[in-house]
């Protein structure tokens, strides 16, 4: 008897010193999903830290919450269906953060968690979790809530910065730009403005859009495309036109920063190939340009790139590219 | 001069510091030899031997099956053991003759020895045949067939493949370091089988000594140049090859021949050369033994038919216990569980690694990143043809272009999420061949 059990721990010491046997290749690139999820994270911070200081504690308790939420939607959604929880690939967290910088800080206790609900649940986990999902979770569920609570989405008053009590009550400045009325360009840029908690200020997102490029996270085809087209759009239809005030005002307000170099470029819900990124990048341009010169409102970039996001797999279909060897015929 | 090179492709760490500075080092096999009946592409080679017999070094003991198959040769003297299956690197039981060395090394009379200046084309390729040359990089293909094309005239470049742009290997590397004027005369004869062709060394630009010195040897041949390629992984895949050093593409179902190109690996090309003007049988390799778990790693010239568990002695041993052994390279090498396989034609590193990262990994959704798309050589898009693969969607894979992928694994390599792609890819394309040959 003790020698069986001994011949069977010998057996189980011979299994585990035989070397391990997979397919090829032996190596693996360092990258991770996790990695890609951070470094995106990374580049928001400088946003999310202006935002937090333009718009004081209340746009800090609304980040912490947003992303404490999706986080929780994940974890909860995946422990009910016994799938592996993939809250470390920090996907969940990146929705959340998205959300939160496109809300405005305004917002009653109920606008978290109902997008986070959406985002996470509706729009990621319903459709297959990470990767199966069709729209950008954090833009769908924004849409959603313009559309449902459009009077809590469109107040952009806000108290300036920790230590102010007056309440502002001002218009984005894109809908000044579409009213006619005068716009700064400075404060444009630097993000002390009306507007959602992380798209006011275009510097603090060109910096981590430039992060992004840097680390190899997105390429330019997608965001380049998309700014210029929408600037040849603007020129074009705008009424103004080659007007560089004009043209920097559309590029700096609004959502159109954040959307370019942080939502359009979210990889599941846009085209894999880089022609197909280019395709995609003019139409968003143009869409863009449609509803913030043509629509009822001043915004458009949200339901640009949404609208984008459903034509992204007939996009995929015409630009299969040609194999190597390909003019050889096949 | 602009470095040539293809669009894609990837730069893994390279690990030729570890054993690219040893000069080859002779190993003597152990007491048992094996050779497999089929180390090549094509037709097995039959048994010449039975049971019992003594044969000689150099002696042919299985003649080619087909045209398209190779002879085998024992590579020492002794007495046929037995034929049987045995394990092979693929892991497959495979016929297999059995060798008994008795280490006194009885050589064969030279397979020819007409002097190559009085030999006619037909007479050279002959010669080739007889030695048994397979492409000794990995691939295995009968030398003498990619040297006999429907129309020989139309062949303008023949190409050494000198890339070995598989990391930690150094076995083409040692051997043009220190028997350049072997390449260049089995260059020259392959050269010279074809009327209108000039012949091409192509060598990555991480081995500036082997092209300055290669240069230097053949300034004074007209018909012969050194092509410098950009490092990068899979600068020696023969497609990709032929593209970067004559700018023409050919896929799958083409053959570089039909570039007007033959390409063929440094050792095979020094084998000609010892086929063609020695007359000797195919008995050798270089045999890289590395890896961080390897006390000293070596380049080692081996008799065919050498178990690996030999190799690993010669090398000292191993300075801790590997988590995984492969043969070949890292991207495109078996793993082996047992050491118990022997060497052939075609076996070109056994690697040895302390630690095996892929197990680390575990496969998660894909998230569509691209990066498989930027590195294919082959300019497809993996992601997709691996979820076509997985869920068995043959047109979609076929629509796809899924039968160009040339297996290289950078796909694999690099993506985020750690899917097995080429594995999958793989395996629908070993599915749809076997489809066609029925």
């Amino acid at each position: 008897m003790s020698e069986n059990v001994n011949d069977k721990n010998n057996m189980s010491s011979t299994a585990e010193s035989l070397p391990s046997v997979s397919p090829t290749p032996h190596v693996r690139d360092k990258s991770t999903t996790g990695r890609i999820m951070g470094c995106v994270l990374l580049g928001l911070l400088p946003a999310t830290a202006l935002g937090i200081y333009n718009f004081g504690p209340r746009a800090l308790v609304i980040v912490i919450s947003c992303i404490a939420l999706c986080v929780l939607f994940e974890w909860g959604f995946e422990k009910l269906c016994k799938k592996k929880s993939t809250v470390k690939d920090l996907s969940a967290a990146l929705t959340g953060l998205l959300l939160a910088l496109n809300l405005p800080v305004n917002v009653p206790w109920y606008i978290p968690l109902v997008g986070s609900f959406v985002a996470i649940i509706v729009i990621k986990q319903l459709f297959g979790g990470l990767g199966q999902n069709f729209m950008n979770p954090a833009l769908g569920a924004r849409c959603f809530l313009v559309l449902s609570f459009s009077r809590y989405m469109t107040d952009f008053s806000y108290k300036s910065g920790w230590g102010g009590t007056d309440v502002i009550s001002s218009a984005t400045p894109l809908a000044d730009v579409k009213n006619g009325l005068g716009f700064d360009l400075t404060s444009m840029f630097l993000g002390n403005e009306a507007g959602t908690i992380g798209e006011t200020s275009a510097l603090a997102l060109l910096l981590g859009g430039i992060f992004l490029l840097c680390a190899g996270v997105i390429t330019w085809h997608l965001t380049g495309m998309y700014l210029l087209s929408l600037v040849i759009f603007v020129a074009v239809f705008g009424g103004r036109g080659f007007d560089p005030a004009y043209i920097a005002a559309h590029l700096f307000g609004g959502g159109l920063m954040l959307g370019a170099f942080f939502m359009a470029t979210d990889y599941v819900t846009r085209p894999i190939t880089k022609k197909g990124q280019i395709i995609y990048g003019i139409f968003l341009g143009c869409l863009t340009g449609i509803f913030r010169i043509f629509g009822p409102g001043a915004e458009g970039v949200s339901y640009a790139i949404i609208i984008g996001n459903l034509i992204v797999p007939l996009i995929e279909k015409i630009t299969v590219p040609r194999h190597f060897g390909y003019r050889n015929g096949s | 001069m602009p470095l040539f090179t293809f669009k894609g492709g990837i730069h893994p760490y390279d690990g030729k510091d570890l054993s690219k500075d040893k000069p080859i080092k002779n190993v003597e096999p152990g007491k048992e030899l094996v050779f497999p009946l089929s180390q090549h592409i094509g037709a097995p080679a039959k048994a010449l031997v039975e049971k019992g017999e003594h044969v000689l070094c150099g002696q042919c003991i299985a003649e080619a099956g087909g045209f398209v198959s190779a002879p085998v040769y024992s590579s020492v003297s002794g007495t046929v053991k037995c034929i049987e299956k045995r394990r092979t690197v693929t892991g497959d039981m495979a016929d297999c003759i059995v060798i008994e060395n008795d280490d006194s090394y009885e050589e064969a009379l030279p397979l020819n020895d007409k002097p190559y200046e009085e030999m006619s084309r037909d007479e050279v390729i002959a010669a080739i045949q007889k030695a048994g040359i397979a492409g000794m990089g990995g691939a295995g293909f009968p030398t003498h067939v990619k040297l006999s094309p429907k129309d020989p005239d139309k062949i303008d470049t023949v190409i050494v493949n000198c890339a070995e742009c598989e990391p930690y290997l150094t076995s083409d590397y040692r051997k043009m370091l220190e028997e350049p004027e072997k390449l260049i005369g089995g260059l020259q004869i392959e050269a010279g089988l074809f009327k209108n062709a000039r012949g091409v060394l192509a060598v990555e630009d991480n081995k500036p000594d082997c092209i300055k010195l290669l240069r230097s040897m053949t300034k004074d041949m007209p018909n012969i140049s050194v092509a410098a390629l950009k490092t990068k992984y899979p600068q020696g895949s023969e497609r990709q090859l032929i593209y970067a050093v004559t700018n023409r593409q050919i896929n799958s179902s083409m053959l570089p021949a039909d570039a007007g190109c033959i390409v063929n690996n440094v050792d095979t090309v020094i084998a000609v050369n010892e086929a063609v003007r020695e007359g000797l049988p195919l008995i050798y390799r270089i045999v890289t033994v590395t890896g961080d778990a390897i006390k000293e790693p070596c380049n080692f010239r081996v008799r065919t038919g050498t178990k690996y568990k030999d190799l690993i002695e010669a090398a000292g041993g191993y300075k801790c216990k590997p988590e995984k052994i492969i043969s070949g390279g890292p991207m495109m090498g078996f793993a082996l569980f047992d050491l118990d396989v022997p060497v052939t034609k075609t076996s070109s590193a056994l690697l040895c690694m302390s630690t095996d990262e892929v197990r680390k990994w575990e496969p998660s959704a894909c998230i569509n990143c691209g990066r498989c798309v930027d590195v294919c050589p082959s300019r497809l898009v993996p992601s997709l043809l691996a979820d076509h693969a997985a869920h068995f969607n043959e047109e979609e894979f076929l629509a796809l272009y899924g039968m160009e992928c040339v297996e290289c694994g950078s796909c694999s390599y690099v993506c985020p999420a750690k899917r097995q792609l080429v594995q999958m890819i793989k395996t629908m394309r070993r599915t749809q061949l076997a489809k066609r040959r029925k």
